[in-house]
């Protein structure tokens, strides 16, 4: 940041202007960056959804809002150690938040990331099936006018 | 990895879906998400060769994609890498996206395989290869199919 030093509203036009330049080069490397670690989050969730006991913990996660640890071990064949590496991957994908009481760790989900995948799934799923519709009706003009031609 | 299939049944043959895949002519008249026009569709169809797809939404703003030929099999399947720019700007950190279309006869005419992948680091190859069809089946359906006895055998 610029120290304002003349602390008035009349601020040099050109140290002005070349201040808004920087500024813009700022913005766009932190957009860049921010671009970035979307796309590595985006990378980090489906990672973790690869795993069906992972993704079985999110379903159960996003029905109850909050389980405990043992609670959410109980359903599945696997020993406790086994679930808290599930979770750890989890975690470090941002999906859940753990908090302690006491004893008792509870697991909440995190929407933003799971948000983001789906952005990007309804984006290109948009894009597709409207280009794909569009591409259907022009194939089957081609196909129509085809045969008009073989008669 | 990031990865998107849809499936259309056409009444048409894959010969002619194929031209409609490959051909500029083609291509100008379905490209796009809205109904806004292709401005530039250049094509160069064989391994190797590149296209150029630009588009303008009916926002105004005007997308690109880009990218190269790497499997051309007439009739049967049109393998290319994707990178997609709005603007001038790349879109989605400049990542390569891969698409795949499959043609496959049926008694109708053709039915067409998308896949659209985003590719970006070898680890994102490696969960994509390990099959994320069925992962992604849950996923858009906001998990409502998953449970813990729905163990998919293919992750």
């Amino acid at each position: 940041m610029r120290p304002n030093r003349t602390g008035g509203t009349c601020l040099h036009r050109q140290a002005s202007s070349a201040q808004f330049a920087l500024d813009i080069a700022r913005a766009r490397q932190i957009l860049h960056h921010m671009v970035n670690y979307r796309q590595d989050q985006l990378d980090r969730t489906f990672a973790a959804l690869v795993d069906p006991t992972r993704r079985a913990i999110l379903a159960r996660l996003e029905r109850e809002e909050s389980a405990s640890v043992s609670d959410l071990a109980k359903p599945f064949a696997i020993k406790l150690p086994a679930v808290m590496k599930h979770l750890d991957v989890l975690d470090e994908a941002r999906l859940i938040v753990r908090s302690k009481q006491g004893r008792t760790v509870t697991v909440r989900l995190r929407p933003e990331p799971m948000k983001q995948a789906m952005d990007w799934l309804s984006r290109y799923e948009r894009f597709w099936s409207k280009s794909l519709d569009r591409l259907a009706t022009y194939a089957e003009r081609k196909e129509a006018e085809a045969r008009r031609r073989e008669r | 990895m990031t990865s998107l299939t849809l499936v259309r049944r056409i009444k048409a043959r894959p010969s002619i879906v194929f031209e409609a895949l490959t051909t500029a002519e083609g291509i100008t008249s379905w490209w796009g998400p809205d109904a806004g026009p292709v401005l530039l569709a250049e094509v160069d169809v064989r391994v190797g060769g590149r296209y150029r797809v630009r588009f303008r939404m009916l926002d105004g703003r005007e997308h690109e994609s880009a990218g190269e030929y790497l499997e051309v099999v007439p009739n049967e399947r049109l393998i290319v890498t994707s990178q997609w720019t709005v603007g001038g700007e790349p879109e989605e950190a400049g990542n390569v996206s891969r698409l795949e279309f499959h043609l496959e006869p049926i008694d109708i005419g053709t039915k067409l395989t998308l896949t659209h992948a985003q590719l970006r680091t070898e680890a994102s190859r490696v969960s994509h290869e390990r099959g994320w069809t069925g992962a992604l089946d849950k996923l858009t359906h906001r998990f409502s199919l998953a449970s813990a006895g729905d163990h998919d055998q293919r992750g």
